[in-house]
């Protein structure tokens, strides 16, 4: 990270400081904007449709309820070109594996939707085959709850990670560390400025 | 017509006239006050299964040339019950137009029923889900394995012993990480 010489002399930064700053923020906020809005704007799902929940995903994708306005239309059922996993119905222990390798081999960035009961805590089947919850076994984002959910609630599910998407997708240079650090009270503790959201992981 | 599908008075004379010897208990499933429509139900003893199997299966009378379903119930605790397995088959004929459920009970500590696989070849993935699930033995089956559960699993989940949410099986499972994927 640049310390520029306005660390050690707090409140002494020069035009020329503040001029590279400032424009290193606006590059960044362009770049984010732009980065962050076509990726939530075409959202390709990968839609792991085990169950009846795989029916409503598939009325999502049909012409009343039209995921395609949000860019999801492209259901590609390679994981390679896909960035959103949708895990639509019940996932047995023998499926696991199969959910597992899928995801491993989505690339980066990716993200995943937990859609229905089964999928988000096991639903109605607390047996010795169902698993209780996909998020048990690998990493979940959004939860859409429902028996099944409705179309609309999908969408409210996609419309989450497209926030998601937009909060901690490619960050401007302040929310990385970069730029002007302002220095306040003694010089030895200084608190950085710079916004960061994200999730934990 | 629904009057006629289940009334298997003919297959019942014909099975009397062909084993007298032996006794069908022929007990209706459902007990209806319409008469024409009972399923009707004949208990077999492993040892004739075969031949009586064969039997319905040729005879011009019976023709029972489908084996719709075969499956098993577990009589354990069931008040009443002498035996714990029941092996149920359904047999329908596509040429005569009725049904008729065959029933043949077997035991712990091993049960085994010899295998319908040489009548109707559409017994060999119902044979083997009801060893998988129940633990009957179906003896001469060509490739009895497990079908419905995973690699490695042990025990017979549909028994009414085993626990109904699992030994733990679906808890330890590996765990995927957001950084490792």
């Amino acid at each position: 990270m640049g310390l520029s010489k306005s660390v050690t002399a707090p409140f002494t930064a020069t035009r020329d400081d503040v001029l590279v700053t400032r424009l290193d923020h606006l590059v960044g906020i362009i770049r984010k904007n732009t980065v962050n809005w076509s990726r939530r704007s075409s959202l390709w799902p990968m839609p792991f449709a085990t169950a009846c929940c795989g029916i409503e995903l598939m009325s999502t994708g049909a012409s009343r309820y039209d995921i395609a306005r949000f860019g999801a239309e492209a259901m590609r059922f390679t994981p390679r070109q896909c960035d959103l996993m949708i895990v639509a119905g019940r996932v047995t222990i023998k499926m696991m594996p199969v959910l597992q390798r899928i995801y491993i081999q989505m690339t980066e960035p990716k993200w995943v939707i937990s859609m229905g009961a089964c999928a988000c805590t096991g639903g109605v089947f607390d047996n010795y085959a169902v698993v209780q919850g996909v998020d048990q076994f690998m990493p979940v984002d959004v939860y859409v709850p429902g028996c099944p959910p409705r179309p609309e609630t999908l969408l409210e599910g996609v419309m989450a990670i497209q926030r998601i998407v937009d909060m901690e997708g490619v960050k401007t240079s302040s929310q990385r560390g970069r730029g002007m650090q302002v220095a306040v009270e003694e010089p030895s503790r200084f608190v950085q400025v710079n916004v960061s959201e994200g999730r934990d992981g | 017509m629904s009057a006629t599908v289940y009334d298997v008075d003919a297959v019942l004379a014909a099975l009397a006239e062909r084993f007298g010897d032996l006794d069908f208990a022929a007990s209706p499933l459902i007990e209806r006050a319409d008469q024409s429509k009972r399923q009707t139900c004949i208990r077999v003893h492993p040892d004739r299964l075969i031949e009586v199997m064969r039997f319905l299966y040729d005879d011009k009378r019976c023709r029972f040339d489908m084996l719709a379903d075969l499956t098993c119930v577990d009589y354990l605790d069931f008040p009443d019950a002498s035996d714990r397995y029941g092996v149920t088959y359904t047999l329908l004929s596509t040429v005569q137009g009725h049904r008729i459920w065959v029933k043949c009970f077997v035991n712990d500590p091993s049960p085994e029923v010899p295998s319908v696989t040489c009548i109707w070849k559409g017994a060999n993935w119902l044979e083997r889900e009801v060893w998988d699930l129940f633990g009957v033995r179906f003896d001469g089956h060509p490739d009895l394995r497990r079908i419905m559960t995973w690699e490695g699993f042990e025990g017979h989940p549909l028994r009414k012993d085993y626990p109904l949410r699992g030994r733990g099986e679906r808890e330890s499972f590996e765990r995927i990480a957001r950084d490792s994927a």
